[in-house]
């Protein structure tokens, strides 16, 4: 198994395909980082308003 | 069981006479029908070639949106003065009443639809030969989509807006029937024969026949007591 | 025989708390295979001899196209199972499936439409396989649209359920037909790609990825659902700990 081009530059611009490749990597690539993070960052901020919403709870027992 | 085919025959008459009484709702498919066929010559030329070339597709796809249009009365008067509540307990089979009802939609909608296609071919200019391919496939073709949109109908009766959702959902499962339907006329249009089209079309609507009422008793369920 | 387990699998807290531990593993695996077939794939995989190096878009392309598919199933399934068993559960993985299944069938065309450029010279083909993508990605908008459609939680998860199940019925026949009618239109200068033959070192890469999009394509169902059964579960007091236990633990870092 060996790298199949010959410098950065071949690799990048693979004989005038590159930019479709590359294009297609990067799109793949926001897509999936999208999929993996948009859940993690829902969950944590539904916590977050969970958390907050105990609190406030929590306030209003105290005060009555 | 010997009562279910009467309750067949009860709704269908009902719902066919009531859809006589409203004939607005029964025309307005029709007319726009017939002026969306108007705005292409309007928006592409009068050119008659290229009209004939296009006919075929362009009478399909129009005579499937003009479907789509009537298909969120289809359970919407029931819904709203509770037959459908009355339907849904009643001790009959959902399968028979629900293939009662859609029947008579399909005369009220889908057989003036072809009837009236024609006209609209001749507009088109479309080779005097396709015309009977045009007729029998639009028949078949129209009573599988409204079995198939019933389902859609189904689903979506419960919400307040639900006819622009109709359309999204339903559209996607036309297109099989869009496709041989299409088909059929063009290749009638250039002289072929068109009988495996039509076989095609012939064969789906005997599967929609046989599982889209039970999809549509099922949705309605759903829609009713959700 | 024990059936416990299977209604085990209808508890959403169980389901959270089990999987509480894969999701770090899963991470990693999806994302080490991912990672390792994309570097495989666009520097130490040959070039081919008709495509040339445009042909390594096939890496990203063809397993997403595969697993969209199959996640339209799944999601048809897990609907199926929340009808017949009434659970919780599967409705939870059923509206979890429909968005990610877009977004791969969108992977699919985007990919698809860059890769036709240098190959058949456009950005869109009305090409069979494409176009059945295509209605797939209006499928998953319908079941989408009409998930959000209602108010009733319980009525919007039936509903969808019923739909994914016709489209399951429909796929199979939207397929054929839309190949049949691709093969009736296609034109013939498209056929001057000719099949290419696969070398088996360019094989190693794409089932590097196809594993690598398996994975990831369980754990961001597995991400989803958590996320969707502390929604749904708020109510319940294991979720209240939760979120408490969460408080606590910030409260003491600072």
């Amino acid at each position: 198994m060996k790298f199949q081009f010959e410098s950065l530059d071949a690799f990048l611009t693979m004989g005038g395909h590159g930019p479709f490749v590359w294009a297609s990597y990067v799109l793949v690539y926001i897509i999936i980082i999208y999929l993996t993070l948009s859940p993690l960052l829902a969950k944590k901020a539904f916590l977050k308003q969970q958390k907050k919403l105990l609190q406030l709870q929590k306030a209003l027992q105290s005060n009555s | 069981m010997a009562k279910s085919p009467s309750l067949f025959t009860a709704t269908f008459r009902r719902d066919l006479l009531l859809a006589f009484r409203h004939k607005g709702e029964m025309i307005n498919p029709l007319v726009f029908f017939l002026i969306a066929i108007s705005m292409i010559p309007l928006g592409l030329g009068p050119d008659k070639e290229l009209l004939m070339r296009i006919a075929p597709g362009i009478l399909w796809v129009m005579a499937l949106l003009a479907t789509l249009l009537s298909l969120d009365n289809l359970f919407r008067s029931d819904f709203d003065d509770g037959t459908l509540e009355q339907l849904l307990i009643s001790p009959h089979p959902l399968y028979l009443s629900m293939l009662a009802k859609v029947l008579a939609y399909w005369i009220a909608t889908g057989l003036p639809l072809m009837l009236m296609s024609p006209l609209l071919g001749v507009m088109l200019s479309l080779p005097s030969g396709a015309f009977i391919a045009l007729c029998s496939s639009l028949l078949i073709g129209t009573a599988a989509m409204s079995l198939i949109g019933a389902v859609g109908a189904a689903l979506t009766v419960g919400l307040r807006k639900g006819g622009l959702l109709i359309s999204l959902i339903v559209m996607p499962l036309y297109v099989p029937i869009l496709i041989f339907g299409a088909s059929a006329v063009a290749e009638a249009a250039q002289g072929n024969p068109f009988t495996m089209q039509l076989a095609v079309l012939g064969a789906i609507l005997i599967m929609a026949l046989l599982l889209a009422p039970l999809a549509t008793a099922g949705a309605l369920r759903v829609s009713v007591n959700g | 025989m024990n059936w416990q387990w299977f209604h085990r699998l209808g508890s959403p807290r169980w389901f959270y708390e089990k999987t509480d531990a894969w999701v770090p593993w899963l991470i990693i695996f999806a994302w080490g295979l991912l990672l390792t077939g994309t570097i495989w794939g666009l520097g130490f995989a040959p070039m081919d001899a008709k495509q040339k190096d445009s042909y390594r878009i096939l890496y990203v392309h063809a397993p997403v196209a595969f697993i969209s598919m199959a996640c339209y199933y799944l999601m048809a399934i897990a609907g199926a199972i929340g009808l017949i068993w009434k659970m919780k559960l599967p409705y939870m993985v059923m509206k979890s499936a429909a968005p990610i299944g877009f977004a791969f069938t969108v992977i699919v065309l985007a990919t698809g439409s860059i890769w036709g450029r240098p190959t058949w010279g456009t950005w869109w083909e009305w090409d069979g396989r494409m176009t059945s993508y295509l209605v797939l990605s209006f499928l998953y908008l319908g079941v989408i649209a009409l998930q959000n459609a209602f108010q009733s939680r319980d009525t919007a998860d039936k509903a969808s359920a019923i739909l994914a199940l016709v489209g399951t019925v429909n796929i199979p026949i939207i397929y054929k037909s839309v190949d049949w009618w691709y093969t009736l239109h296609q034109p013939a200068t498209l056929k001057l790609v000719g099949k290419s033959t696969i070398h088996v070192s360019m094989l190693y890469p794409l089932f590097t990825m196809i594993a690598g999009f398996y994975v990831f394509f369980t754990l961001v169902l597995i991400l989803f659902t958590r996320t969707e059964i502390l929604r749904r579960e708020s109510k319940t007091q294991w979720v209240k700990d939760l979120a408490a236990g969460n408080a606590r633990k910030e409260e003491v870092a600072q």
